[in-house]
C-alpha cells in the first residue's frame, strides 16, 4: 500500500476519503496512585477513519476511551481535539463537543423503553427549559419533534423498530448492544468511541454490527474508535490500529503492518522468558 | 367483447382504473406505510403522480413495449408504484419473490428475460448482481432503499427518486409517448406475468391479461360488497397472484386503501394498528396466532383464564354463529331514532352485565382462593364461574354473547389485530375445525376460498352464512366447474389465464381450446348443499396395493390439525400400508416441555423425547379410528410412523416457498427412512444434508425410532390387526 498517511487527507483502497487529525493524543500518561494505568502513549485519530485500539487484557485500552471522552483525567499529557488544545473537561462537556460513546458492560435505563433510551441520546441537542418542557408548548413540542424524527431514523438504520416499545430491559444482550449503539448515534457525534461493540456475541450478531459499524462510517462520514477483542472483526472493519500491552504503546499503523509487527505478535501469543 | 367491457365499467387497464380514482377519490388515502414510526399516507393524487414519474423515468431509461421488469422486495407503495409504472410505459411488471435464493432468481430472471429490475433493498440488489454474471440481459437495476448501496458501480445502477426525478424533468418531452402506449392498452393486452410456487418442477410464468385481473376483481369485490372504506394489510408476498389481486387489482377496482407494515418482525403490532377490515392470511397464520393465544391464556391470572374459557365454549356452542357475524352491508343511511335507543340499550346492557360478571366472579374466586389455596383454577373452574342467568327472557343468549364480547371477545380481537374485520379469507390448505372455529365464534367473518394462479385466484368461494370448515364453499361469480371422471376439478372463468410464458406444450396440457383448465386437484360436490370439498392433488391420489384409494393429503390434513404436529407426509402409493414421517412443532411441544419439566437442547432430541413419541402415536391412532370411518379411504390408516430430527425446510429444497411440501424430493433425500419403515425396522440412523439461510452448508444426523400405531380393522379387514409394542 503506498499510501500517504502523513499528507492532509487521502482516499482508501475501498474509495472513502480519510481527512485531517481530529484528535490528537500527545504523551499521555494516567496513574491510579502506584498503579500506571497508561504510560506515555500519543496516537492520533483522523476524520472519517475507524480507529481500533487492541491489546490483551488489563492494556490499558478501556481507560484511554475513558481519557478520550473525559472521564479520566491523565496526570500527564495533552489532548488536542480540532486543532486546539483540550483543557481538562466534564464528561457532558466532552459531550457538547461532538463526542458519544458506548460501553463495555451496557449503561441503559433498563425500565425504560428502547425509543426512550434513544432520546436520551438527544440530550445536547434540547435547548428547552423545564417550564417550556411542562407547558409542553412552542419551542419544547418543534424540538421533541425534530429530536424523534433523528431517533426513527436512527432506528431505522440499526434496523430495531420492532423492539421500539419495549422497555429495554426485556431485551436479549445483543439487542441491548445495538440500542446503546443507537443512542450513542442520535448524538449525531462527529467521533464515535466503542467500548468492545462485539463482546459476548454470536458470529451473526457480530456480522451484523460490523455491518453497521461501516454504514455508520459510510452514510454519516462519523468518525469511530473502537475496542475489541475479536482480531477478524478489527483487522476487516479498521482502517489504522493501535496496540497497547501493560500501559505501552507496542504498535501503530495499518491492520497488516500492525498483524507483521514482532511486538504485537509476542504479546498476543506469549514469548519465552529464558 | 363490447359487452364485456361495459360490464366493467370500460375500464379496460389499471391505469384507466387508477385515473378514475384519482378523478372520483382523489383525496382519500390510497396507500400508507409505516416508516419512521409514523403511518405514512398517500391519497390517490399522490399516488398517480409518483406513478407518473416513475412511468416517465422508466421511459426515459428507454423502456420498450411488452418488456418485462422484475419486481424483487417487500411490500411496499414504491413498488406497487413499480408495477403500475411498468404498465403505463408499456411494459409487464413480473413481482419475484424476495426470499427466494439467487439460483432459484437466476431461473426466473432468465425465463422472463427481463431488462430491468426494481429491487427493495440492498439484499435483492446483491442478488441481481450475482446473477448478472450469468444472464446478460438486465440492463438498469432500479433500487429503493438507498442504505449500504453509495459504493456501488451506478452506471447501471439507479436510485428510485433519482428515475422518478429524471421522469418529471422529461415529462413535456415523453408525455406523449406515454398517452399513446398508454392508450394501446386493452382488455386483452397482458397485464402482470406471476410466477407459479414449483410445487412440482420448474416455476412456470402465468402471463395474465388486464380482463382476467379487472374481472376477477370486480366480480370478487361485488361479491363481499367490498368498498372504498376498506382497510387491507399487504403483507403476503408481493409475487403471489393473491397479494396482486387484494393489494392491487380489488384496491384498484374499489378504491380501498393498502396498508404496508414497517418490516417483516413488526406485523403482528402494525396489524393491531391498522385493525384491516379485510384480511387474507394462509392457515398457519391463524394456526400460529391461535397456539400463541392458549400459551398466553396458561400464563394468565385465574379470573380471566376461567371467562376466558367459559366464553369461548358458550361462543362455540353457534351462539358465535349467531351473533356475532358483522353486518354484511355497511349501510350510510341514518338509524332511525328507534334503532338508536334499541342500540344503545343493549350496548348497555352488554356492558352492564360484563360489570356484574366481573363483580361476581372476582367475589368468588376470593372464596375460592380462601378455601383452595393450591390449585385455586381447577376448583374455581370446575363449578362453572359464570353459571349466571344473566337475563331471564328470549334474549338471554344475545345478552350473554353481548357481555362476552364485551369481556372476552372484543378485547381478544383488538389485541389480534382483528377488531374491524369484516371479511377475512383463508386458503391454500385446509384449516383445521378447532382454528377456524375459535375464530368465527370470536364474531371474525373468517371463510375459505378455493384457487389458483392460472384462474386469478377465484375458483370457489364460501359465501356469507354457509361457511363450513371442511368445504371450499360455491363456485365464484362468473366461473363454471366441471368434474372428471376420476374427480378432477376443471374450471372455466373470465379469469382463466392466457397462457404460460414461452411454454405453449404446458399450456396446451393446462388449457383446453374451450377453455376448460385442469386444477390438478381432486374433489366433489357435497350432497347436501353443493359446495364443493377437495380431498387432495389428483396425481397424489394413488392406488394402493390392494387397489383401494390412497388419499395422503386427506391423512396428513387431519393429522395436522393437532396443534403439536406441524408437517406430515405420508407414504403408501402402490404399497400394503401407508407410513408416515412427522415434524412436531416446537412451539407447542417446546410449551408442553416446559410445563412438564422435561429438558431438551435441540429440536432434535425435543422431537426423540419418548413421552412425545407416544403423545404422537396416540394422535395417529386417533386419526386412523376416523379414517377408518369412511369406506372409500380406510386403506390409508397409518400403520408405522416416524418423527423427524428436523424440520422440513425450503432452504433444502424439501417444501416450496408457499410451504407446500414436494414429496418426490422428500422421497428421495429420505429413501433409508422410507426402506426402514417397511423393513420393519424399529430405529434407523440418517445423515442429513441442511442448508442454512446464508446457502452453506452443513449436515445433522440421528437415529430415528420407529413406531407401530394401532389400526381399525375394515369390513374386508383380513390382514389389520397389528398391535402396538
Amino acid at each position: 500500500m503506498s499510501l500517504d498517511m502523513n499528507a492532509d487527507s487521502y482516499v482508501t483502497a475501498d474509495g472513502r476519503t480519510i481527512g485531517p487529525v481530529v484528535m490528537d493524543l500527545k504523551n499521555i500518561t494516567l496513574r491510579f496512585g502506584g498503579v500506571v494505568a497508561i504510560k506515555d502513549i500519543s496516537f492520533d485519530i483522523r476524520e472519517g477513519e475507524i480507529r481500533a485500539i487492541i491489546g490483551p487484557n488489563g492494556a490499558g485500552k478501556s481507560s484511554m476511551l475513558n481519557v478520550i471522552s473525559g472521564f479520566y483525567k491523565p496526570q500527564e499529557g495533552e489532548v488536542w481535539f480540532r486543532g486546539t488544545k483540550r483543557p481538562p473537561m466534564k464528561p457532558f462537556q466532552v459531550a457538547r463537543q461532538g463526542l458519544a460513546r458506548t460501553f463495555q458492560n451496557i449503561a441503559l435505563f433498563d425500565g425504560m423503553t428502547v425509543l426512550d433510551n434513544i432520546m436520551t441520546g438527544r440530550l445536547n441537542h434540547m435547548t428547552a427549559n423545564m417550564f417550556q418542557q411542562a407547558i409542553w408548548k412552542g419551542k419544547a413540542e418543534k424540538e421533541e419533534l425534530a429530536n424523534r424524527e433523528v431517533c426513527e431514523k436512527v432506528i431505522d438504520f440499526l434496523e430495531i423498530q420492532h423492539i421500539r416499545k419495549t422497555p429495554v430491559g426485556r431485551l436479549p444482550y445483543g439487542l441491548k448492544k445495538r440500542v446503546e449503539l443507537a443512542r450513542a448515534l442520535a448524538a449525531e457525534p462527529s467521533l464515535l468511541l466503542l467500548d468492545e461493540p462485539m463482546a459476548g456475541m454470536n458470529v451473526e450478531e457480530k456480522e451484523d454490527m460490523s455491518r453497521f459499524i461501516l454504514d455508520m462510517n459510510d452514510e454519516f462520514g462519523t468518525t469511530i474508535a473502537l475496542i475489541e477483542h475479536d482480531m477478524g472483526v478489527v483487522m476487516d472493519l479498521s482502517d489504522r490500529v493501535v496496540v497497547m500491552d501493560y500501559g505501552k504503546k507496542i504498535g501503530d499503523g495499518t491492520p497488516e503492518e500492525v498483524r507483521n509487527n514482532q511486538d504485537v505478535i509476542d504479546a498476543y501469543l506469549g514469548v519465552a522468558h529464558d | 367483447m363490447a359487452q364485456e367491457l361495459a360490464a366493467a365499467g370500460a375500464f379496460a387497464s389499471i391505469p384507466e382504473l387508477l385515473a378514475r380514482n384519482v378523478k372520483e377519490f382523489g383525496d382519500r388515502p390510497a396507500y400508507r406505510e409505516k416508516e419512521f414510526g409514523i403511518w405514512q399516507s398517500w391519497t390517490w393524487a399522490q399516488a398517480a403522480e409518483e406513478i407518473q414519474n416513475l412511468a416517465l423515468g422508466l421511459l426515459a431509461l428507454g423502456i420498450n413495449r411488452g418488456d418485462h421488469v422484475a419486481i424483487i422486495g417487500r411490500n411496499r407503495p414504491a413498488l406497487y408504484w413499480g408495477m403500475v409504472a411498468a404498465q403505463r410505459a408499456g411494459a409487464v411488471p413480473v413481482p419475484l419473490y424476495q426470499d427466494a435464493v439467487t439460483e432459484e432468481m437466476e431461473y426466473v430472471l432468465e425465463n422472463c428475460g427481463a431488462r430491468f429490475v426494481i429491487c427493495g433493498d440492498q439484499e435483492q440488489v446483491d442478488k441481481v448482481i450475482e446473477v448478472q454474471e450469468k444472464i446478460h440481459h438486465i440492463e438498469h437495476v432500479i433500487y429503493f432503499d438507498k442504505r449500504g448501496l453509495r459504493k456501488y458501480d451506478h452506471s447501471h445502477l439507479h436510485w428510485y427518486h433519482d428515475i422518478q426525478e429524471e421522469g418529471r424533468a422529461a415529462h413535456a418531452r415523453l408525455q406523449d409517448e406515454m398517452a399513446v402506449r398508454e392508450a394501446e392498452l386493452n382488455y386483452d393486452s397482458t397485464c402482470v406475468m406471476l410466477y407459479t410456487s414449483g410445487t412440482t418442477g420448474r416455476p412456470k410464468g402465468v402471463v395474465l391479461s388486464n380482463r382476467n385481473i379487472i374481472e376477477s376483481a370486480k366480480n370478487s369485490s361485488e361479491f363481499d360488497n367490498l368498498g372504498m372504506n376498506e382497510d387491507v394489510l399487504a403483507y403476503l408476498p408481493m409475487a403471489w397472484v393473491g397479494d396482486f389481486i387484494f393489494s392491487l387489482g380489488q384496491a384498484m377496482w374499489s378504491g380501498f386503501c393498502v396498508n404496508c407494515p414497517e418490516s417483516a418482525d413488526t406485523l403482528m403490532s402494525d396489524l393491531r394498528e391498522i385493525g384491516p377490515t379485510y384480511y387474507f392470511a394462509p392457515p398457519r397464520v391463524f394456526e400460529t396466532q391461535l397456539t400463541n393465544v392458549m400459551i398466553r391464556m396458561e400464563d394468565s391470572g385465574n379470573l380471566k383464564y376461567a371467562l376466558f374459557h367459559h366464553f369461548m365454549d358458550f361462543a362455540k356452542k353457534g351462539a358465535g354463529e349467531k351473533y356475532g357475524m358483522p353486518r354484511r352491508k355497511v349501510t350510510t343511511k341514518k338509524r332511525t331514532l328507534e334503532q338508536k335507543i334499541r342500540h344503545g340499550f343493549r350496548y348497555a346492557m352488554g356492558i352492564g352485565f360484563a360489570i356484574e360478571t366481573l363483580v361476581e366472579n372476582t367475589i368468588r374466586l376470593g372464596f375460592t382462593k380462601l378455601r383452595h389455596p393450591v390449585e385455586t383454577r381447577k376448583h374455581f373452574k370446575a363449578k362453572d364461574p359464570i353459571g349466571l342467568k344473566l337475563y331471564r327472557g328470549k334474549l338471554q343468549e344475545y345478552f350473554k354473547y353481548r357481555c362476552g364480547d364485551v369481556l372476552v371477545y372484543g378485547p381478544l380481537k383488538d389485541t389480534l389485530g382483528f377488531g374491524r374485520i369484516r371479511v377475512g379469507y383463508t386458503a391454500g390448505e385446509a384449516i383445521g375445525p378447532e382454528i377456524f372455529e375459535f375464530y368465527r365464534s370470536m364474531g371474525i367473518n373468517l371463510k375459505q376460498l378455493y384457487g389458483q394462479t392460472e384462474a386469478t385466484v377465484f375458483i370457489t368461494v364460501q359465501p356469507d352464512g354457509e361457511v363450513r370448515n371442511d368445504t371450499v364453499g360455491v363456485p365464484a361469480p362468473g366461473v363454471e366447474i366441471r368434474l372428471a371422471d376420476n374427480g378432477e376439478i376443471f374450471y372455466r372463468s373470465p379469469g382463466t389465464f392466457v397462457e404460460y410464458y414461452n411454454n405453449p406444450a404446458s399450456t396446451a396440457d393446462t388449457k383446453d381450446p374451450e377453455g376448460w383448465v385442469a386444477t390438478g386437484d381432486a374433489g366433489f360436490f357435497d350432497k347436501h348443499n353443493g359446495h364443493l370439498r377437495i380431498i387432495d392433488r389428483a396425481k397424489d391420489v394413488g392406488k394402493m396395493a390392494d387397489g383401494k384409494m390412497f388419499a395422503p393429503k386427506y391423512v396428513e390434513n387431519k393429522l395436522k390439525f393437532y396443534p403439536d404436529i406441524l408437517e406430515v407426509v405420508v407414504f403408501g402409493n402402490e404399497r400394503d400400508m401407508c407410513t408416515a414421517f412427522i415434524n412436531i412443532d416446537l412451539t407447542a411441544v417446546g410449551n408442553w416441555a416446559e410445563r412438564n419439566n422435561v429438558a431438551y437442547a435441540s429440536y432434535q432430541e425435543l422431537a426423540g423425547h419418548p413421552d412425545v413419541v407416544s403423545t404422537i402415536q396416540d394422535h395417529v391412532e386417533t386419526v386412523n379410528k376416523s379414517v377408518a370411518e369412511d369406506d372409500m379411504l380406510s386403506g390409508c390408516q397409518i400403520h408405522r410412523f416416524l418423527i423427524l430430527h428436523k424440520e422440513l425446510d425450503a432452504d433444502d429444497g424439501e417444501m416450496t416457498r408457499t410451504r407446500k411440501v414436494r414429496r418426490k424430493v422428500v422421497e428421495e433425500k429420505y429413501a433409508p427412512l422410507i426402506d426402514a419403515l417397511y423393513g420393519g425396522k424399529h430405529e434407523q440412523y440418517i445423515e442429513t444434508e441442511v442448508t442454512y439461510e446464508d446457502g452453506r452448508k452443513g449436515s445433522i444426523n440421528a437415529t430415528l425410532e420407529i413406531r407401530d400405531a394401532a389400526v381399525v380393522g375394515t369390513n374386508q379387514g383380513q390382514k389389520t390387526g397389528v398391535a402396538a409394542e
